[in-house]
């Protein structure tokens, strides 16, 4: 009843091609992001921001920048942690060896860094595709896992391998508290999410998506795979490394080289799965599911004051999640996304579907 | 029907905003701790004997003594998996509670704590465990790594290998297997400038976590043979080492675990061929009839309050446990007795870790003769303690085979005021002056 476009009329292209044609999600999503930056750093707690939020919104530029490449490329990658591990590395690398420079600018040399060994790493997508390119990236991963764990430059050669950033400054702006963390991190993640908008509905992200669909009818109509994956494997890089950046400083503060394992890798893969493959939002929903809902399922026994053990409840959290994922899975094979739009699908027909 | 299951979202829905802010009342008179622990996982058999002897030391205090000073210690577990994010996780989530102290329970989460220790105003104690150069009290203000650090272990290792060799070991080998995680690699430097100084070659070798796997690491000490093995692992890890080591035909007695890879669950599952391991232990070993034991089995256990199994009390890892709630409990009183017998904040707690002075006789007064030397903090060192001896597993239990080391603090303190120097330059952090503090 609320949720219907009709009356609005498209004028000109532009009207007709921006991202959220339909006036209600514009002004949805226009609220929901004044909200984030102006409403919940005043009513946030502590806990909701450092445990919550911050992580959440750092995973979910990940998962963009994984989605990238998977997704909208087509290019299956097992590598994800370690091209994180790369970002969070050349930032700390960046940031104590030239403390003069802007943290905006670490982060964004972060992402070069990262982009130029994500390029690397992706040479072998030219040859080979589908799982054998999984098992390339695979090595990616072992490979920087053992570098930084076993090559002390990259750690200012700390005798536990163990880094841990300094403060954060930004243009005189000390960010401390929890809030400050967070607003530069929604900020970050916000400029970024719709620069990675932008860049899939553009002829690069058409490029990627005609190599995803089919690689040969893709050569054939003129784009050049070499042009379209490396480019898609630089690009996801360059997000992964300034999501890296922003995990090792802003949100775990000193990390070890375990940090970014493989482990890391598989959520990642899990989280654009699960949220849905070919989709920016999906990334969103993907990186809450992988995240929040572990540590709800872990707190609504107490919650619900049922006396169980802190082991029965930490097997429980994981058997629910886990049933969970299978469930999601038949339901939606094509994620939490698609869940999303189905539901507005049948919104625009409420109250009287057909 | 349909209103019952709106009526059942909307209260599920309610629930979980309570958890999302995470808020339960707490009794005015009364001093929160969080218990970080992980019942779960790899890590399990280490981590849930020690977190039963830290909760029920709690137990205790709360029923024979009503409290420290009348005030009674509220504690809640947080299960961590041994993972960083999840430590930190429970850390923001126990935090509302206005806890006085947090044990990480885990090197890699110490670390993650220490840069929000000092913000918060919560000191972050680590009981033979944690970053070394934290020893360190004048840069790391918030940081307690009592009664030990990995680099005093290294140490005395070494100096008992010395000892064994009549103090030469030029042309030996010793191999370490270590946890590859910041754990793991603590005692490197130590060992390393030892092997300078003494001449032996040090081999690394490192396992990967969990450390189930360790087939390659034990071919390789099978081609090089070295003289000494020293094991860093943790949970699995160390059990897996024992049986490797046999399957090798490598001489358990050669090989020495930290004070880690010295309890019942490391030596348990790889059976007889455990017999003749040695491990380094930290103060106690496996004393079961100390005041203490009696008090907790009487007071706790008999009143069926017991967290774990009655026959885990006096096991390596329960003793350590209960030493550890001590340890917090004897810095609470020290508080007290300056700031007065109310709940205290955790700046007064950190005043408290730091003039700790647990005298001989107070030991024994507290329970804890046999399982305690003399501890002793002050704002430059924030160990207290460095002793340890060496006790050997004989298949069915610890026995003390060594006199006791000291760790030289001649050749450590440099170390450990190089490493703080260098983490203060990198944090910006002012140095504190103890000489103007004392």
């Amino acid at each position: 009843m609320l949720y219907r476009e009709n009356g609005q009329f498209k004028a000109s292209y532009r009207a007709d091609q921006q991202i959220f044609p339909i006036l209600q999600d514009r002004a949805f999503m226009l609220g929901l992001f004044a909200l984030a930056l102006v409403a919940v750093p005043f009513f946030g707690s502590e806990y909701l921001f450092r445990a919550i939020v911050i992580p959440w919104l750092i995973l979910s530029l990940a998962a963009i920048g994984l989605n990238l490449l998977v997704g909208y490329c087509g290019q299956i990658s097992l590598g994800a942690g370690g091209i994180m591990a790369v970002g969070a590395y050349a930032a700390y690398n960046f940031f104590i060896r030239m403390p003069q420079l802007n943290f905006l600018v670490v982060l964004i040399l972060a992402g070069a860094c990262a982009a130029i060994v994500g390029m690397f790493f992706g040479i072998p997508s030219l040859r080979i595709k589908g799982l054998y390119l999984a098992v390339a990236t695979l090595a990616a991963q072992f490979f920087l896992d053992w570098l930084f764990a076993r090559a002390g430059w990259f750690t200012n050669y700390t005798p536990s391998g163990s880094v841990s950033t300094p403060d954060v400054t930004l243009f005189g702006w000390l960010v401390e508290t929890p809030a400050e963390k967070y607003l530069l991190v929604l900020g970050v993640v916000g400029i970024l999410t719709l620069a990675a908008k932008n860049l899939v509905r553009s002829h690069v992200g058409r490029a990627w998506m005609a190599t995803r669909d089919m690689d040969v009818a893709a050569e054939v109509i003129g784009i050049r795979p070499i042009y379209a994956k490396l480019t898609a494997f630089g690009v996801s890089s360059f997000y992964l490394g300034i999501a890296g950046a922003l995990w090792g400083f802003i949100y775990l503060g000193a990390w070890e080289p375990l940090a970014f394992s493989i482990t890391l890798s598989f959520s990642l893969l899990f989280m654009i799965i699960i949220g849905g493959l070919g989709s920016i939002l999906g990334s969103f929903l993907g990186a809450a599911f992988i995240i929040i809902l572990p540590l709800m399922l872990n707190q609504i026994p107490s919650a619900l004051g049922m006396p169980l053990s802190l082991a029965t409840i930490s097997h429980l959290e994981s058997m629910t999640f886990g049933a969970l994922i299978i469930f999601f899975l038949i339901v939606e094979p094509h994620g939490l996304a698609r869940l999303w739009s189905i539901a507005k699908e049948k919104l625009r027909l409420w109250p009287f579907p057909h | 029907m349909k209103s019952t299951l709106r009526h059942k979202l909307l209260s599920t829905v309610a629930v979980l905003a309570g958890v999302a802010c995470g808020a339960t009342a707490l009794a005015a008179d009364e001093m929160f701790i969080p218990v970080l622990t992980y019942r779960t996982g790899a890590y399990a058999p280490n981590g849930v004997p020690f977190t039963n002897g830290i909760v029920d030391y709690y137990k205790l205090v709360n029923a024979r003594d009503g409290g420290v000073n009348g005030i009674k210690i509220a504690f809640e577990e947080c299960e961590t998996g041994y993972t960083a994010d999840r430590g930190v996780e429970c850390y923001e989530r126990l935090k509302s509670k206005k806890p006085i102290v947090v044990n990480p329970l885990s090197t890699g989460i110490t670390f993650a704590l220490t840069d929000k220790a000092p913000g918060d105003k919560i000191p972050v104690v680590t009981v033979g465990y944690g970053r070394s150069e934290s020893a360190d009290g004048s840069v790391f203000k918030w940081n307690f790594p009592l009664l030990g650090t990995y680099w005093n272990a290294a140490d005395i290792l070494v100096q008992h290998v010395a000892k064994l060799n009549n103090g030469n070991l030029k042309g030996k080998k010793i191999a370490l297997v270590y946890h590859d995680s910041p754990y793991g690699k603590e005692p490197i430097p130590v060992l390393e400038e030892h092997a300078k100084i003494m001449g032996y070659e040090l081999i690394k070798l490192p396992v990967t976590s969990p450390g189930v796997e360790q087939k390659a690491t034990w071919l390789q000490i099978r081609q090089q043979r070295p003289d000494y093995v020293f094991l860093w692992g943790w949970g699995v890890m160390n059990s897996a080492a024992v049986k490797e080591a046999t399957a090798v035909g490598y001489p358990r007695d050669k090989m020495y675990g930290v004070w880690w890879a010295a309890s019942e669950p490391d030596v348990l599952p790889a059976e007889a061929s455990a017999i003749g391991y040695h491990g380094l232990a930290l103060q106690h070993s496996d004393e079961k009839d100390a005041k203490v034991h009696m008090d907790v089995l009487k007071f706790v256990h008999a009143k069926g309050n017991g967290t774990g199994p009655k026959e885990e009390v006096g096991t390596v890892l329960y003793n350590r446990g209960l030493i550890n709630g001590m340890l917090v409990v004897e810095a609470i009183r020290t508080a007290q007795a300056k700031f007065g017998k109310r709940v205290i904040t955790g700046e007064e707690m950190r005043w408290g870790l730091e003039n700790l002075n647990i005298t001989a006789a107070r030991a024994k007064e507290i329970g804890f003769e046999g399982l305690v030397q003399p501890v002793k903090t002050a704002c430059n060192d924030h160990v207290g303690a460095s002793s340890a001896r060496i006790h050997t597993w004989d298949g069915k239990q610890w026995n003390i085979t060594s006199g006791w080391y000291q760790a030289d603090s001649k050749f450590l303190r440099p170390m450990v005021e190089e490493q703080a120097k260098k983490y203060a330059a990198e944090k910006h952090l002012e140095k504190r002056d103890c000489s103007k503090e004392a």
